[in-house]
């Protein structure tokens, strides 16, 4: 068989089933990772080639335990095994992916895949700890009774992957995958009979002593009612201690590179535009972001490793109750633990919750949970405003400060779904049922993956988007330029400047100068370029050739404790970037939801920084 | 695999049937079926087929694992060789019997 395009397989199985490994394992760096037409359900392909020399395609569907679609996210998986997702082709073959430590679940998806009718492979995965565990699988019996072939795999060894790859080859593909399929909706007395088939099948062909020694006894402790809720306060202010302590050396390193590179660059350039738009726009700018890396990077292994180990979900179990107070849905905890990262994979892991209210809940609240591009507006006022003191015996108040701004957002993200879904709507709560998976060793390649995939992000980021504001704000900072024998810094007469001054009125009873005005209108982009524009308004209305001097002491020198104070404030609250509201209007699909969140939170941000601001300013008095 | 089953069915016929929902933590026992309550906020068969698929159908061995720890909710409840976590209210529909 040889189609005219490399065959397409659609990778299925149920959550927490190693299918995003052992998709990795399978295709490496090569992925592509996008949007499905019309949705904004991650599509993630990958390709590769089988020993026998054919190239395939692979895409990793959404994890699911049945085909019904309850979700977005399963009604992707759903449409596009049975052929009829709009914009994606007919899959060729189906790998369904099965945790085999636990089968009982996957063995009712695995029937209800097989009544689709493609060619199909199962793929036994984790079969390394069933063999350590002391359990066994009689994988032709299983095969046999399955009638499809069945495979073992361990995504997380180097060749772990061969006999599924073999299999693959093996494959009767058709030229044309026919669209009909034979899947309808199971009731309730198909699911039970299902179950029942299942259940022979599995005490048939496995045996496994019980998997769950080892995560129950984590789980007394991680989930014991005051142990495990003192483990999650720990495990988060450890996150937070470690963003803002263990990157220093690297950020270091970063900041002594950048302005050595912009140095350098400085002097081999003649005196002129050239070297101001390399040196105060680029350099000074992407610098300034650029330095924020090891933060962000740090930050996501934090995450992806929490959530490959298991805990994420047990975090959800200990905060639903908490959760269930303000109408959200435990389940939310995982998208607005995201959002600490950023709010734009937040906003689009809410879409495992089925419930639309609850999604848009969980939506609207995302972006209160402080993001990593706003750690370099907290990190640059902190250093600069708060002494680097031990207090209450050893704890750091710089990260004292910086928690205590993290747990601002939460709970103001708590308050606002309050009103949201118990004053405005009303609600009766969804039903919350969630797999507890057992807990798994990260494996180390994957989280590297993880890592490479997001730190490319943000460099991407910042080398496009960031670099184009950059230069557009330089431009408006440096044009017009100041008339012959003008005093003052240049930027006063810059287009920015007037910006700057024109709005400086509205900002004033909240403490902020013009500058910080001007910050905040290219900051609407991306928050990060907040920091970027100050280095840059900073450093072009210096007079001499301060370019090089760090932005810091600039700012402990020209602003007051409570405009720093206030300024902080205005950042747990402050209206989303653009690229947020852009998702959210996507994931809502139309401007009304986006309106309301820009409006509130601008609301939000401007009371809380005038109360900060008047409240300090009382308190020094 | 789960050797008494038909055992504890045979039991089941005299033992009271309760709503999961307001059993302790520590208690063991099996799934004798599911049934609608008043505080429903799903259509029945919505939550009947959304249970089902988590593995709670009749017959199921299930054993309360944990409590949450604010106002003992929700529960983590083993499922035969599965852990599911879900809320009392949800689990009302859930009908045990001990064994």
């Amino acid at each position: 068989m040889n189609g005219p395009a490399a065959p397409e397989i659609a990778l299925v199985g149920c959550p927490n089933s190693g299918k995003t490994s052992l998709f990795n394992a399978l295709t490496g760096a090569r992925q592509k990772v996008a949007n499905y037409a019309g949705v904004t359900v991650e599509r993630k392909e990958g390709a590769f080639v089988t020993p026998a020399g054919r190239p395939v395609k692979i895409l990793d569907l959404p994890g699911t335990y049945s085909l019904r679609g309850r979700s977005p996210d399963e009604i992707v998986t759903r449409d596009v095994v049975l052929g009829r997702l709009e914009g994606e082709e007919i899959p060729d073959a189906v790998v369904c992916v099965a945790d085999a430590t636990n089968l009982r679940l996957v063995l009712r998806l695995v029937l209800e895949l097989k009544a689709v009718g493609r060619p199909m492979v199962l793929a036994l995965n984790m079969m390394d700890v069933v063999a350590r565990q002391g359990g066994r699988i009689d994988v032709q019996r299983l095969s046999k009774e399955l009638g499809l072939p069945v495979v073992e795999t361990v995504a997380v060894k180097k060749g772990g992957t061969a006999a599924l790859l073999a299999a693959i080859d093996e494959l009767p593909l058709l030229e044309d995958p026919p669209s009909e399929h034979g899947w309808r909706e199971p009731n309730a007395t198909e699911i039970r009979a299902a179950h029942a088939e299942a259940a022979r099948i599995l005490h048939d062909c496995a045996f496994h002593p019980g998997n769950e020694r080892l995560t129950r006894k984590l789980d007394a402790v991680l989930l014991h009612p005051i142990a495990g809720v003192v483990v999650l306060l720990a495990v988060l202010f450890l996150m937070f201690q470690a963003v803002f302590s263990w990157a220093t050396p690297a950020m270091d390193l970063i900041e002594a590179g950048i302005a050595a590179a912009g140095g350098s660059v400085g002097e081999a350039l003649p005196d002129g535009m050239l070297r101001s738009l390399i040196v105060d726009g680029v350099f000074a700018g992407v610098g300034a972001v650029l330095v924020f890396l090891p933060q962000i990077v740090i930050l996501f292994f934090f995450i992806i490793l929490l959530e490959d180990f298991g805990y994420m979900a047990r975090a959800a179990f200990l905060m639903d109750r908490l959760m269930a107070g303000t109408g959200l849905h435990g389940r939310a905890f995982i998208p607005l633990l995201s959002s600490f990262a950023c709010a734009i994979p937040g906003i689009m892991a809410a879409r495992v919750i089925e419930n639309r209210r609850d999604r848009i809940a969980t939506i609207m609240v995302a972006p209160l949970m402080t993001c990593s591009a706003r750690l370099p507006v907290y990190t640059l006022i902190i250093a600069a405003f708060v002494p680097d003191e031990t207090v209450l015996g050893g704890l750091g108040l710089q990260g004292l400060v910086m928690f205590s701004l993290f747990a601002a957002g939460i709970l103001s993200a708590l308050a606002v779904a309050f009103v949201l879904k118990r004053l405005v709507w009303r609600e009766a709560p969804e039903p919350f049922i969630m797999e507890l998976p057992d807990y798994k060793l990260p494996a180390p390649a994957n989280v590297g993956l993880g890592l490479w995939i997001r730190a490319g992000a943000f460099l991407r980021r910042a080398g496009t988007v960031i670099l184009a504001l950059m230069i557009l704000i330089w431009f408006l900072s440096s044009f017009p330029a100041p008339p012959e024998g003008a005093t003052g810094p240049a930027i006063d007469w810059s287009i920015v400047g007037r910006v700057g001054h024109f709005l400086a009125p509205v900002f004033e009873p909240i403490g902020f100068n013009w500058q910080i005005v001007v910050a905040l209108i290219p900051g609407m982009a991306a928050r990060e370029v907040a920091v970027g524009v100050l280095g840059t308004v900073y450093a072009l209305s210096a007079t001499g050739d301060e370019v090089g001097q760090a932005l810091q002491p600039i700012l402990t020198a020209e602003w007051s404790l409570p405009t720093a104070l206030s300024f902080l404030a205005w950042f747990v609250f402050a209206p989303q970037c653009l690229s947020t509201l852009a998702v959210v209007r996507r994931e809502t699909g139309g401007r009304f939801w986006p309106t309301v969140m820009f409006v509130y939170m601008f609301a939000l941000a401007y009371a809380a920084s005038f109360a900060t601001y008047h409240i300090a300013g009382a308190l020094m008095r | 695999m789960i050797p008494t089953r038909d055992a504890a069915f045979t039991d089941s016929t005299t033992l009271p049937v309760d709503p999961l929902g307001r059993r302790a933590r520590g208690w063991a026992g099996w799934v004798t079926g599911l049934a609608p309550t008043e505080g429903l906020t799903i259509p029945w068969g919505e939550m009947e087929r959304r249970l089902l698929e988590m593995g709670f159908v009749e017959g199921a061995r299930v054993e309360i694992l944990h409590e949450g720890p604010f106002g003992r909710d929700p529960l983590a409840v083993r499922v035969d060789d599965l852990t599911v976590a879900l809320r009392r209210r949800d689990a009302e529909v859930i009908l045990v019997c001990e064994g």
